[in-house]
């Protein structure tokens, strides 16, 4: 295995959620390319930790495993009730806070 | 990698008993909400809040003054000068804005908080749960968690810890900002931003852990910072990873580019949340990014300092000008928190100096800047909570017209606060500012300086502007101040006092600072 294209890969999917949050509308599909994200830095962190024979990154990749978990309770808690008091996941239905 | 053996973990208990307090604070919080009767909660969390604040604090001047210094719980945490000024501004002011969240008088008895935050905005369950008096008393125990997480942010010693204490600190913050009981739709809608766009920014700051470490080898910073002495190849993997790592860390500042989400959060968050995230979350980060940037990265600094000193810049400009056209005063100071950030990255920006004896460098200059603000936001904040017009506070920048004319101590104190924000002399704002600018000028960016103190003039006749119309403009109808209880006074009483006693006595807390601030490695 070369660890070189494991970390490609990681970049390529990294800029894949990047630009998908940027693109897309649905705040649970933002939300899921944020998860992306973080799963193409646990991949860079993992491939990283072979390369040099350490295993702080691999120790990383499951802390980060549980922050993101956390991190999807507090998103979803967010998400439905937004969804709950306006019908709707777009995030450009919510538009009150203005310049 | 051989055969694993597993020896236990060692732990300074003593060392991090102040760290420890606040989470032990904050999980008998949660035990508070599982166990005891409704009735009850509200008045326990308090206790608990004031109880675990003044026993941190306690044990944190006592190992300050033993000089426990050291890199402690394996490596993870590092406590040194600038960790304990940190540990100790988080506590003070982290604890002065909690205190606010238990004010009741400006709601006719009942919290700046939504009263249950599952029911949809308008309907009935809504009015049956505010009529029988329910109310959120987690927002104590979620705060603490958030406070715990800025202490460890900024005593970081690897960069896992510091991604971890990120998210520690900012995800009870996303959960609070959605809870405010007035304008529900505008509090949700600032939790939705806030929580897509920091997680957003902390995806790119793991990214470019993941970088550095493979730059490294790493995720030590002093590991980080002597592979960058020693090792010549890999620099597009470093430098890439400076970038990212950049942006989530002057994100949760709010520097230019990452400002768009601070006066939107700020406007939409309850009044007394936002205090918090002002001081709390602008405290740790700079001092984290100071951290990172200086033990990590400080051989590299010939890439990254010109890059700094331009979003300097920048984000004194935006913050000043934008600034100027509000007319709403959550988002004036919001973006004067923005103009703020640009304030104090100028001496970040002019760090590794060579700084002569007695005289104080770059980090407590920072220290200083962030303490004078910190006293001045935690006024002010209390005091915008407590101005109202009808049922809710009002925002409207025409409705303060005359207050000092009906209310002359909290404008008196308000206007203390704006002092300090534009740096007028006699004020802790003033020493900040010409600290900052004095450790940007004799760490070769004198251009800096000088462009710093031209948008503080600008910054300045804003603050002015609003003291005007304070004073001198004819009242405002049917605008009132709540007479606040001590949870309210004692915040804003203790910030503005703060700004004029640092402001004419700097000197015991320059010479703490001068002496305190050098980073352990």
């Amino acid at each position: 295995m070369n660890p070189e294209m494991v970390a490609l890969l990681a970049a390529v999917l990294f800029v894949l959620g990047a630009v998908g949050v940027l693109i897309r509308r649905n705040a649970l599909v933002i939300f899921m390319c944020v998860e992306l994200m973080l799963n193409s830095a646990n991949l860079l962190l993992v491939s990283f930790a072979y390369a040099h024979g350490s295993l702080d990154g691999q120790v990383a990749a499951f802390f980060v495993m549980v922050v993101a978990a956390a991190e999807v309770v507090v998103g979803l808690s967010i998400i439905v009730s937004v969804y709950r008091s306006r019908r709707t996941t777009s995030v450009d239905a919510p538009d009150l806070l203005k310049l | 990698m051989g055969i694993l053996e597993i020896t236990a973990p060692t732990f300074e208990w003593l060392e991090l008993s102040p760290l420890l307090t606040v989470l032990i604070g904050a999980v008998l919080g949660v035990v508070v909400e599982g166990l005891v009767p409704r009735a009850y909660r509200n008045l326990l969390q308090v206790a608990i809040l004031v109880v675990t604040i003044f026993t941190a604090a306690g044990l944190l001047i006592v190992n300050w003054i033993s000089a426990r210094l050291g890199i402690f719980a394996m490596g993870a945490l590092v406590l040194d000068g600038p960790a304990y000024v940190t540990w100790a501004a988080e506590l003070l002011f982290g604890g002065l804005a909690i205190l606010i969240f238990a004010e009741r008088r400006a709601g006719q008895g009942a919290s700046v908080f939504v009263a249950a935050a599952a029911t949809v905005p308008g309907s009935k369950d809504e009015r049956l749960a505010n009529s029988i008096g329910r109310e959120h008393t987690e927002v104590y125990s979620l705060a603490l968690f958030s406070l715990s997480g800025m202490m460890v942010f900024a005593a970081s010693n690897d960069l896992i810890t510091m991604f971890i204490a990120l998210e520690v600190m900012s995800l009870p913050l996303y959960l609070l900002s959605a809870l405010a009981r007035y304008r529900r739709l505008l509090s949700q809608e600032a939790a939705l931003k806030y929580f897509l766009l920091g997680s957003f920014a902390s995806a790119f700051f793991l990214f470019g852990i993941g970088l550095v470490y493979g730059f490294s080898g790493s995720l030590t910073l002093e590991g980080i910072s002597s592979s960058i002495t020693l090792s010549g190849t890999g620099r597009g993997l470093l430098l890439a990873g400076i970038v990212l790592l950049a942006v989530g860390l002057l994100f949760k500042i709010g520097a230019v580019p990452f400002q768009s989400w601070v006066p939107d959060v700020y406007t939409g968050a309850p009044t007394p949340v936002t205090g918090f995230m002002a001081i709390g979350v602008k405290f740790a980060a700079v001092m984290g990014l100071a951290r990172v940037f200086f033990v990590a990265l400080g051989g590299e600094r010939w890439s990254w300092q010109p890059v700094l000193a331009v979003i300097a810049v920048l984000t004194m400009a935006v913050g000043a000008v934008l600034a100027l056209t509000q007319t709403n005063i959550k988002r004036l100071l919001a973006y004067s928190a923005v103009s703020h950030a640009g304030f104090v990255l100028t001496a970040v920006v002019g760090a590794n100096a060579f700084v002569p004896d007695g005289q104080i460098n770059a980090l407590g200059a920072i220290s200083f800047y962030l303490i004078a603000y910190g006293f001045a936001t935690v006024a002010a904040f209390g005091i915008v909570t407590l101005v109202r017009k009808g049922a809710g506070e009002t925002l409207e920048l025409g409705d303060w017209a005359g207050l000092g004319v009906r209310e002359p101590v909290l404008a008196g104190a308000f206007a203390v606060a704006l002092l300090s924000f534009a740096g007028i002399p006699l004020t802790a704002g003033f020493i900040g500012k010409w600290a900052v600018f004095s450790s940007a000028w004799s760490g070769g960016y004198a251009w800096l300086s000088i462009v710093g103190v031209g948008f503080s003039l600008i910054a300045a006749y804003l603050y002015l502007k609003v003291l005007v119309s304070m004073f001198f403009a004819d009242p405002a109808s049917s605008v009132s101040a709540v007479k606040p209880s001590l949870a309210t006074w004692i915040p804003v009483i203790v910030g503005a006092i703060g700004s004029l006693v640092f402001g004419l006595f700097p000197g015991p807390l320059m010479d703490l600072l001068s002496h305190a601030e050098v980073f352990l490695r």
